[in-house]
């Protein structure tokens, strides 16, 4: 009589492991199938083409009811299993039917995993598993009415790109920073996020689902934030977890998985376990090929050949139809590990390679993938690339030709891209002047367009598209670069990041071909500073690209203690701050307070720790962070001026106080002080600021470019106005200029000495009208800035800034 | 004389912040975790060799640290100093074990038992 072999569940594991099996021994095993779907063995990878519309479940069955009839297998579908009996080796259906094995095999696959929000079980929520969800997405599809689907992984982004092909409005609903995170990192994130979202659909990134509502059946979600969206029909794939709950009812070792050896037997010698509802040396898999490797070695362990399965790596593609993505291996840094990364803007293309001891052991690959096969063969082989490793990054097919052309980024701009935003100039009408009028140089192209003819800036990308324009004759100035990571200068890319609204760091890196995946501590920083300028209120400030005293807000001293600055408005504070912070600083045993040089108060000597207990108490007070930390506003230092003193010829404290209220929170490229002196005797010290006003019986010189640091400047007279009212624009438009225009970790005499004080005099003294439009901008920026830093972290902002992550020297003590 | 390796349970890797460190309080000093873009886990003595300044608080870029009191990179792969700067800060053991972070250091058993 033949073996009795009995299959709990018709996927495609099992499926793979018959064909095999009837290989190796045909007519060995009597087999018996449950399979809890009404049907036969389908594809279920290609789930989202039928979902797309792009395929039929037709096409996608891999054995039809044929091939069960032609090997003798007896099939129950629809029907599930309920129990297994270990001792009299049967098992028990739901329709009460006791079928006995000699050798079982389990394959019960995986379960969607469900996030328990309010509203989960509410109808019109789904998961995304199998054929009966695909039909009821087709089904809810009909209305053209809005889908949410929760979570930005493979899965979901699949339902999410069928669910669009089908008519919706869909919203991708995903708690970490980047899509499809575990296999991507966040340059091809960023590259995937834009791709979905040129096909209308709604990415939410950061984004955590509060519940699920609506009345009888869903129609919206809400987020952690507070935001609503429509729904009518809500998928969530979040990810899925291994269906062992009848191997665990039956007693076998049961961990995240059914647990195997190499050879797919579970603790039971009789009984096996195959695919996504097994753990194998800790893993678990939700991949096919894996399964496949799997199906191969159960199938000759049941036929009695030695085999063994030794784990797998995965790779890792999308299908969605228009988006080349690929993932392999292990990307993630560690000891001993290289990376090579190879980006092209125009293409949208981003390749990255890790690398360990001269062997490929990671790969993404997004936009052109078609060295993906090969790169995942030389990452399963573990093959030596020493000899390739200077050509490897560029593929298989690569044959010495040039690889990475500088004026690329250039070259993808649009016609009516802005080059030289002083004076409007459009990347169109450059060239069409260079090539109507036969120009030959920069001088020619300045007294023609006027681009590159105020301040400078864009001189590198006027260059750039006169050599794009006229070939490889012209030979541009090389541009200093701004650090290793990028050939560009801080003008290109400043420029670029306008032209090309790049809204963020990755978004920077990826279009402006960065040669390394993450930045260096040089244009971190300097990137984040760009976009916030370029893009208030909109871009999202990048906590971690910024020096530690802007991360804590504070001043970082020797020690690695820290000191905390009060704003004291203009130098004038009274007896209840000055009790405040005596108070504070006996309360914290903050060793040392010091009078500081802009006119106020420095508690030094502060841990880390008590930081937050520091500025509530402050906070309490009435007093906010005085940024004395920060790339922006510090202080604006002032003298009595005409309320008391005899010499006093405008009231200097009060015009100090108010241009303080005016631009204090602005993020600047440097440090930014200011002095307002009541005469020209100057105890304000105005003329060695960066902003240096005089007041005089007639009104008040506005001086700028003074400093008094490792160079000591002088100011220089920019003009002279009649009132207060006059001071703040004038300042407020200088700023912004500043904020523009210079380089990031420029005062503002650096800047003043690139463009030339005859620029700055031209835009902020006579052109009034632009004059105006920067004080209006800097008005602006002013709403999204004047938040206190301080409160947002007593709230609990970024409080893991302000505490260790563990604290062991207590537990060490006790024990 | 083979040690047996003990390891301590300090916390899970999303407390730690993408490019970013935090800090474990020991009775030898402090220890600075790095997690790296790409979730890379590193631990080491949360002291430059140079001033000694907290590289905990420093600006993590790839695989390395910028100190934060005078601009010094290290590798977070190996402790040492990169480019023209030399010192090295000591490495610690680190692993990650189902989401949670774990630590182990020579005399580590013996300063807790």
């Amino acid at each position: 009589m033949k073996e009795r072999l009995v299959i709990i569940g018709n996927g495609m594991a099992p499926g793979r492991m018959l064909e095999k099996l009837f290989e190796l021994a045909p007519g060995r095993y009597a087999v018996t199938i449950f399979n809890a779907e009404p049907r036969v063995n389908y594809d279920r990878i290609m789930l989202s083409p039928v979902l797309s519309g792009e395929k039929t479940y037709e096409q996608i069955v891999i054995h039809g009811d044929g091939w069960y009839i032609n090997h003798g297998i007896t099939l129950h579908k629809g029907t599930r299993v309920t129990a297994i009996d270990r001792v009299a080796k049967t098992v028990t259906t739901d329709n009460g039917l006791v079928e006995p094995y000699d050798k079982l095999v389990i394959a019960t696959g995986s379960v969607p995993f469900i996030i328990p929000v309010p509203g989960h079980n509410l109808p019109g929520v789904l998961s995304y598993r199998d054929l009966d969800d695909v039909d009821a997405m087709i089904l809810a599809a009909r209305s053209r009415g809005n889908a949410v689907v929760i979570g930005g992984g493979l899965l979901g982004l699949e339902a999410a790109a069928g669910l669009a092909e089908q008519g919706m409005q869909v919203s991708v609903v995903h708690l970490m920073p980047t899509l499809m995170e575990r296999q991507l990192d966040p340059a091809a994130g960023y590259l995937l996020k834009k791709a979905i979202e040129e096909r209308g659909i709604r990415v939410l990134t950061g984004a955590n689902t509060k519940a699920i509502t609506g009345n009888g059946r869903v129609e919206a979600v809400e987020l952690e934030d507070g935001t609503r969206i429509a729904a009518d029909l809500v998928v969530m794939a979040v990810g899925i977890r291994p269906n062992g709950a009848l191997g665990k009812a039956a007693g076998l070792t049961v961990n995240r998985g059914i647990v195997v050896d190499d050879q797919m037997r579970s603790s039971d010698p009789d009984i096996f376990a195959l695919g996504e509802c097994v753990e194998h040396r800790g893993a678990t898999y939700g991949l096919v090929a894996p399964l496949y490797e799997m199906a191969g070695v159960l199938a000759r362990t049941l036929v009695d050949e030695p085999a063994a399965y030794n784990g797998s790596v995965t790779a890792t593609k999308l299908k969605v139809t228009g988006i080349d993505l690929f993932s392999a291996g292990d990307f993630a840094e560690a000891p001993g590990r290289e990376e090579i990364v190879l980006r092209d803007a125009a293409r949208g293309v981003y390749r990255r390679l890790v690398l360990q001891d001269n062997r490929v052991i990671g790969a993404v690959l997004y936009g052109d993938t078609g060295d993906g096969a090969w790169f995942f063969q030389l990452l399963r082989e573990g093959a030596d690339i020493a000899e390739m490793r200077e050509t490897l990054i560029f593929g298989q097919g690569y044959a010495g030709g040039s690889p990475l052309d500088p004026m690329a980024a250039v070259a993808a701009l649009p016609d009516e891209a802005e080059i030289c935003g002083c004076n409007g100039v459009c990347k169109g009408k450059i060239v069409a002047a260079i090539t109507g009028q036969n120009l030959t140089g920069l001088d020619q192209v300045r007294a023609v367009t006027k681009a590159s003819a105020s301040c400078g800036s864009c001189t590198g990308l006027v260059e750039q598209l006169i050599g794009l324009t006229l070939g490889g004759d012209y030979q541009p100035a090389e541009m200093k670069a701004m650090c290793g990571c990028t050939d560009l200068g801080h003008d290109e890319v400043r420029r670029l990041i306008v032209a090309k609204q790049l809204k963020s760091i990755p978004a920077v890196m990826q279009e402006l071909e960065w040669k390394t995946s993450c930045g260096c501590s040089k244009c971190r920083p300097a990137l984040n500073y760009y976009l916030l300028a370029t893009w208030p209120g909109e871009y999202v400030d990048d906590n971690q690209s910024r020096f530690i005293n802007e991360r804590a807000h504070a001043n970082i001293q020797k020690d690695g203690t820290y000191s905390v600055v009060p704003r004291m408005w203009g130098g004038v504070t009274s007896a209840k701050e000055l009790r405040a912070i005596a108070d504070v600083a006996e309360k914290f045993n903050i060793p040392t307070v010091k009078v500081t040089g802009g006119q106020r108060i420095d508690l030094l000597g502060v841990k880390k720790e008590d930081l937050p207990g520091v500025w509530a108490d402050l906070n309490a007070a009435g007093m906010v962070s005085g940024h004395a930390y920060a790339k922006g506003l510090r202080t604006v230092k002032t003298c009595v001026g005409s309320e008391w003193c005899r010499f006093g010829t405008q009231d200097s404290t009060g015009l100090g106080i108010r241009l303080e209220k005016f631009t204090w929170g602005s993020w600047t490229p440097h440090k930014v002080k200011l002095g307002v002196s009541g005469c020209p005797r100057n105890c304000a010290e105005a003329t060695v600021k960066d902003i240096g006003i005089i007041c005089v019986d007639s009104g008040y010189e506005f001086h700028i470019a003074g400093a008094a640091g490792l160079e000591v400047k002088q100011t220089v007279l920019l003009c002279k106005v009649a009132s207060e009212e006059e001071v703040l624009e004038y300042t407020g438009a200088l700023m912004q200029l500043y904020r523009e225009q210079a380089h990031y970790l420029d005062r503002i005499h650096k800047w003043v000495k690139r463009v030339g004080l005859d620029s700055v005099k031209q835009q902020i003294v006579e052109d009034g009208e632009r004059r105006r439009a920067l004080f209006a901008r800097f008005v602006q920026a002013q709403k999204h800035a004047q938040v206190d830093p301080w409160a947002e972290r007593v709230n609990g902002a970024f409080a893991h800034e302000f505490k260790p992550l563990a604290d062991l020297r207590l537990a060490h003590a006790a024990e | 004389m083979i040690m047996t390796e003990e390891w301590i349970d300090i916390g899970t890797l999303e407390d730690i912040p993408r490019r970013g460190a935090r800090v474990v309080k020991t009775a030898r000093g402090d220890i600075a975790v790095f997690r790296t873009m790409d979730d890379g886990l590193f631990a080491m003595d949360d002291k430059c060799p140079h001033k000694g300044g907290p590289l905990s608080q420093g600006i993590v870029q790839g695989d390395s640290v910028t100190c934060p009191l005078h601009n010094w990179v290290i590798s977070l792969r190996t402790g040492e100093a990169q480019g023209a700067d030399h010192g090295c800060t000591r490495i610690i053991a680190v692993r990650l074990e189902q989401g949670r972070v774990l630590l182990s250091w020579p005399g580590m058993a013996i300063q807790a038992a």
